[in-house]
């Protein structure tokens, strides 16, 4: 199945069921890679929707001090690019429907080789991909690749896309919209539900396109009620910081670490359910 | 070297140098950096900027800088005619306060409230917090907290000027670091916030601004050496962490195809280990701080931490337009190791009286290599872009001297 197909049947069964999307994110190889392994096999029946799967970059501008950590550690047990589209492929062995999504910045990528990533990447199983740094305005070495290859490109807005700036994003995008719902990185702030409610509008009238909503994101409560206002709701610190919260003095994960963190998701798509 | 009609054109309305240069920066960034490029274009056409910007370079950083000609270097050297272009005396002392003063103009002009900066040997957050002062609006500067140590002197000229000096902890604690730490700021405060960044580096615009602005110390030189001389030097020497100091002096004379042009990067404890500055000669094309460029990086892409004596050379990248001038053949960079910075710096300071800071001490290093062989009537100029006050701790440590 193409990616697309992935993520679009994914969106059209949640609205067939009513309710918007868990969307979770991890970090490659964080820990480590065989906890990491277990971790992403894990989400799907935890309850996530979307498995957004974080590619570790040494300088992650766009990212507060969790996702920071978490990309060091990882790269600190020996994550790579390669490494982690093992790990995506894992996942898809024993996944076949959950979307996965990778998310990071273009360095590696492009040191990669952006036609062999897309290849290997859509070999995967990988059905779409974020690049942070990579806007409409450079995404030529990246974007028709990566969307021949089947795979989605999806686009961040931001409080900061304006009527001038939104449709040169949403021309460029696929898959779905992810916005970033405060101004600032990974992990800090939270923003009210009337102001999100008010930035899904103003998207919706530009795109057909599902409009998850991510930062500061923390709570089963706040993921439900964003899942409502919008077609998902993305969690990422909250969950990086449950796996720092497992780790011991040295970094590696104590016993029930992996059990912790599947349980907090579970607590999410609790919320998202409206079962919380 | 590749044939183009000019050197001096870039960059292209994308704002790439051939491959490199770019706008690779988060979302949230793009409208501002769209309307920074109009603001700045339109402030370039306005001949009231340009008087207001030449005005304050006149009476308050003392500009023109002289042209000296080192005669007692050049006698011991025994080669070429060496002539200093004297941006060390400049108010703060160094190139750096020509760009600050044009970046918070632009500013000024966007109606922007707030100053942000990242600083690597302090001297970009130094004059960065004086224009600051000067203009008066708060400043913030990011330094990483390994420069904070041994840049102790400039950390509190900040603190003095009314700066906020944030420490930054992670990574490498050095001027990448301190960049990235700048850009999470200026994300959630983008509304507000001017990013004054330091070099020629950054995404587009900022690259062609900071040469722009820093292309005062080339126009003087040419006017400078013409009334010495009554020609145009042989050679242009200058140090490279970003570049800034270095375009600044280049990029009038890059299409004086006959003038040949060194940039020095600084080549740390040997540019066969693993403990050196020199992307160009150690890297290879990548993305960071919103340009493509020669980077220090792993085989998957990962940023690798630099290492100079130098903390304003410390950085595992280089300015876009740097990459580009490399790779056509105009520029030849050549490095120079922290040993021969130390001894240049050493000779500058007894037979010129002037301590230059470890940054052009490599400029000079590289000088006192080439001079040698080259016969007295070759004219050479370096950009001595900064002073050495802020170094002495750093070299009496490496001197063995207890201060």
């Amino acid at each position: 199945m193409s990616g697309a197909g992935r993520i679009e049947r994914r969106f059209a069964a949640l609205k067939a069921e009513g309710r918007g999307a868990l969307v979770t994110f991890v970090t490659a190889g964080d820990p480590d890679h065989e906890t990491s392994r277990a971790l992403l096999a894990g989400l799907p029946g935890a309850g996530a929707d979307i498995v957004e799967l974080g590619m570790p970059f040494s300088d992650p501008m766009a990212d507060g001090p969790a996702i920071q950590k978490a990309s060091l550690r990882a790269l600190a047990a020996g994550a790579s690019l390669a490494r982690t589209l093992e790990l995506a492929r894992a996942f898809r062995d024993s996944d076949s429907d959950t979307p996965l999504v990778l998310m990071g910045y273009f360095n590696p990528i492009y040191s990669y080789g952006a036609e062999g990533f897309v290849r290997d990447a859509a070999a995967a199983g990988v059905d779409g991909m974020i690049v942070v740094d990579l806007p409409p305005e450079e995404d030529d070495e990246l974007r028709p690749a990566a969307e021949a290859a089947g795979l989605s490109f999806v686009r961040l807005a931001t409080p900061t896309s304006d009527a001038g700036r939104l449709p040169t994003i949403l021309r460029s995008a696929s898959g779905f919209i992810y916005y970033v719902s405060i101004l600032g990185i990974t992990g800090t702030r939270s923003a009210g539900e009337d102001t999100v409610r008010d930035a899904v509008a103003r998207l919706r009238a530009g795109t057909d396109l599902p409009l998850v909503v991510g930062f500061g994101i923390k709570t089963p409560e706040q993921a439900g009620a964003i899942s409502r206002i919008a077609d998902g709701a993305v969690i990422g610190s909250a969950i990086v910081d449950r796996i720092t919260a497992g780790l011991d003095a040295k970094g590696r994960p104590d016993a029930s670490m992996v059990a912790d963190v599947l349980g907090f998701v579970s607590e999410l798509a609790d919320g998202v359910r409206g079962r919380g | 070297m590749t044939q183009v009609n000019t050197f001096r054109g870039g960059p292209d309305e994308r704002g790439h140098f051939g491959l490199f240069g770019g706008r690779y920066v988060a979302e949230t960034l793009m409208p501002m950096i769209l309307e920074l490029e109009k603001a700045y274009n339109a402030a370039k056409a306005d001949p009231a900027f340009t008087s207001e910007y030449d005005d304050y370079l006149k009476h308050y950083v003392g500009r023109p800088s002289p042209l000296f000609y080192a005669q007692r270097l050049t006698e011991h050297l025994g080669g070429a005619k060496i002539y200093f272009k004297r941006d060390e005396l400049n108010h703060t002392g160094s190139h750096k306060i020509n760009n600050c003063l044009g970046q918070i103009l632009v500013a000024r002009r966007m109606g922007k409230k707030r100053i942000i900066a990242e600083t690597g040997a302090g001297q970009h957050g130094v004059a960065a917090a004086t224009v600051c002062a000067l203009f008066g609006l708060p400043c913030v500067v990011y330094m990483g907290s390994k420069d904070i140590e041994r840049q102790a002197p400039n950390v509190f000229r900040m603190k003095l000027l009314g700066a906020e000096v944030v420490a930054v902890e992670s990574g490498s604690k050095s001027l990448k670091d301190a960049m990235n730490e700048a850009l999470r700021d200026w994300v959630a405060t983008v509304e507000e916030t001017f990013y004054i960044i330091g070099t020629a580096a950054g995404p587009h615009p900022y690259p062609a601004m900071v040469r722009d602005f820093q292309s005062i110390i080339g126009r003087e030189t040419r006017e400078q050496i013409m009334e010495a001389e009554g020609r145009l030097p042989d050679t242009l020497v200058a140090c490279i962490g970003g570049g800034s100091n270095a375009l600044g002096l280049f990029h009038p004379f890059l299409d004086d195809t006959a003038v040949a042009i060194h940039g020095v990067e600084a080549a740390g404890l040997g540019l066969d280990t693993d403990k050196h500055a020199a992307s160009l000669t150690g890297g290879r094309p990548g993305v960071l701080h919103g340009n493509r460029t020669y980077l220090l990086q792993t085989d998957d892409g990962q940023i690798q931490e630099a290492h100079s004596i130098s903390a304003g050379l410390d950085y595992p990248g280089i300015g876009p337009e740097h990459s580009w001038l490399h790779d056509i053949g105009r520029v030849k960079y050549v490095s120079a190791t922290d040993k021969a910075a130390l001894e240049a710096f050493q000779l500058c300071s007894r037979l010129e009286g002037i301590i230059p800071a470890l940054e052009p001490a490599h400029a000079l290093a590289h000088v006192i290599e080439i001079a040698p062989d080259l016969p007295k009537d070759h004219i050479l100029v370096l950009n001595m872009c900064g002073r050495g006050d802020k170094d002495i701790f750093t070299v009496a440590d490496h001197l063995k001297v207890t201060l």
